[in-house]
């Protein structure tokens, strides 16, 4: 427990003052948040509140981003969107990034690898074993579930140590949604940092070490997974659970 | 000799020859383009005076520096290209955000200056360039004579079109290039340098225009306004073949030649507008084109 607790106080992603813009439009308005090694930390809120664009902002995906954004000790904000990935992170987008044309083995080795200790293939082709026998198929071929799986996978193999992952239980069959929880507690394990932006509260819930809440790209509250039970109020407050 | 159709065999393979040479020029120029519009999201109208280059530069390294044909035929592309990624960084780089229009006009514009500046030196009457040593004479195939620089043109342009194909389709750097297409914007969140694969793509399309060109220098003469006249056709050609599609664009650029050749034998008044006749086709059947997927 201890060593787990000193783990936890390297801080992997700090977040001040971000402000995001696409285009005119003032999306994010003053994001602070932190995300300790090894947490598992969600984003939670409606829909258009900004989880989708804070974790993009990180990527430097919107068209203009002020504040700072510090990951692993590093400022990226004045960094180019290609640099971002290289000091560790993997990002799974809200609707997959399958890419059509390239197939499942393709998709999966896309990304360069941004760290040592990524998983192999082998390993991969263990925890997903659905993809293996498709490996050779279009990636848009795949089931939605096992789109999601490979986009998961994509972003293990490059080793990542910090994985943004965008609402990757929508639209899935419940028994998909627990394989997720299941890779998603595995990670954990090893490790991990992990910022999830989650619709499905209760996929999240047990999951957890913290949830932020958001609302009109600002962060309305921060709650530890200790203190759901006492502030479920606020929960459906703002989320309407 | 039998006539074959009605018409002489040497007449009618000697027709379809020329077709398979036209459309190796076709398939060159609109491989290039649509790399180029499927990364770019640009219909790069300069294509025609990068290939006008391409035979402009193994003339000048010729008649100047003494460069022989197989040394221009790596060094004009590259030269080209340099100039291509030049206009990429400095002009095309703006315009990726805005519509396909603007690149439109913008290497269209470019296309104009090029061209004019050249006419404006040169002439519109050709420069001589001749048959390299080893690719001259030709043999006869008993049902036609072959000249050696022919079947060269042929040749070299189906390695370089099939070599394209093997990379964009069957390499890591290929896959990047099909993923950028697809999703630019995710593939630089994987960590991938996006504008530097869009460069050397542009860089690319360009070279193989080139290529064309110092391919084209020995047998059309090395004149000016060589490329508007073959670049509508190409544009022809992608429409029908679909835009963005590699297959395609090579398949149809060859397919077009030899449509072309033979209209020129069984009906000579028709061989200019009959790949126009084959766009309208396509574009009221299969509005994608032929290799194109449908939206």
């Amino acid at each position: 427990m201890s060593q787990n607790h000193k783990k936890h106080d390297v801080e992997q992603l700090r977040i001040s003052d971000l402000h995001a813009f696409y285009g005119e439009s003032h999306i994010l308005h003053g994001i602070d948040m932190k995300v300790n090694r090894g947490e598992l930390v969600t984003l939670l809120g409606r829909n258009g509140s900004g989880r989708s664009t804070t974790l993009k902002s990180i990527m430097n995906m919107v068209g203009k981003r002020t504040g700072s954004i510090m990951v692993n000790g590093s400022e990226t904000v004045g960094m180019q969107a290609h640099q971002i990935p290289h000091l560790g992170i993997g990002f799974c987008p809200e609707e997959r990034g399958i890419f059509a044309s390239l197939n499942v083995e393709e998709n999966l080795m896309l990304p360069p690898t941004v760290r040592s200790g990524g998983m192999s293939l082998e390993e991969i082709y263990d925890m997903f074993p659905n993809l293996y026998e498709r490996r050779m198929s279009q990636g848009t071929r795949l089931s939605g579930g096992e789109q999601q799986m490979l986009a998961m996978a994509r972003i293990l193999r490059t080793g990542a140590n910090l994985l943004l992952l965008d609402e990757i239980t929508e639209g899935l069959a419940p028994v998909i949604v627990q394989k997720l929880g299941e890779v998603l507690l595995k990670l954990k394990d090893k490790g991990l940092t992990i910022v999830l932006v989650e619709q499905n509260f209760r996929f999240a819930a047990p999951l957890a070490d913290r949830h932020y809440l958001m609302e009109h790209g600002t962060i309305v509250e921060e709650i530890a997974s200790h203190e759901l039970e006492s502030k479920m109020d606020v929960l459906n407050t703002y989320l309407g659970v | 000799m039998a006539e074959l159709l009605g018409f002489p065999p040497q007449v009618l393979f000697g027709q379809l020859l020329i077709g398979l040479i036209n459309g190796s020029f076709y398939a060159l120029l609109s491989l290039g383009l649509a790399i180029i519009f499927g990364l770019l999201n640009i219909i790069n109208f300069a294509h025609g005076a990068q290939y006008m280059l391409g035979a402009f530069v193994a003339w000048f390294g010729l008649k100047f520096f003494g460069v022989n044909y197989w040394v221009a035929l790596i060094l004009a592309p590259l030269v080209v290209a340099a100039i291509g990624i030049a206009i990429e960084k400095t002009l095309l780089r703006r315009l990726y955000k805005e519509d396909h229009l603007y690149g439109l006009l913008l290497t269209f514009g470019l296309a104009l200056i090029i061209e004019g500046s050249f006419v404006h030196f040169f002439g519109v009457s050709g420069q001589p360039y001749s048959v390299p040593a080893a690719l001259q004479g030709g043999n006869n195939l008993g049902f036609m004579f072959l000249p050696t620089y022919r079947a060269w043109i042929i040749v070299a342009s189906l390695v370089v079109c099939f070599g394209t194909w093997y990379m964009i389709e069957r390499t890591k750097l290929g896959a990047y290039l099909r993923a950028g297409t697809e999703n630019p914007k995710l593939l630089q969140a994987f960590g991938i340098n996006v504008p530097l694969l869009i460069t050397l793509t542009y860089g690319y399309g360009v070279a193989l225009a080139a290529f064309a060109g110092v391919l084209a220098a020995p047998i059309y003469s090395v004149s000016p306004v060589m490329g508007s006249n073959i670049l509508i056709v190409v544009f022809a050609v992608v429409v029908i073949g679909g835009m963005g599609s590699i297959m395609g664009a090579v398949v149809t650029g060859l397919l077009m030649g030899l449509i072309e050749g033979l209209t020129k034998v069984f009906y000579p008044e028709a061989s200019t507008t009959v790949i126009f006749l084959v766009m309208i086709v396509v574009l009221l059947v299969r509005p994608a084109g032929l290799f194109g997927k449908e939206a």
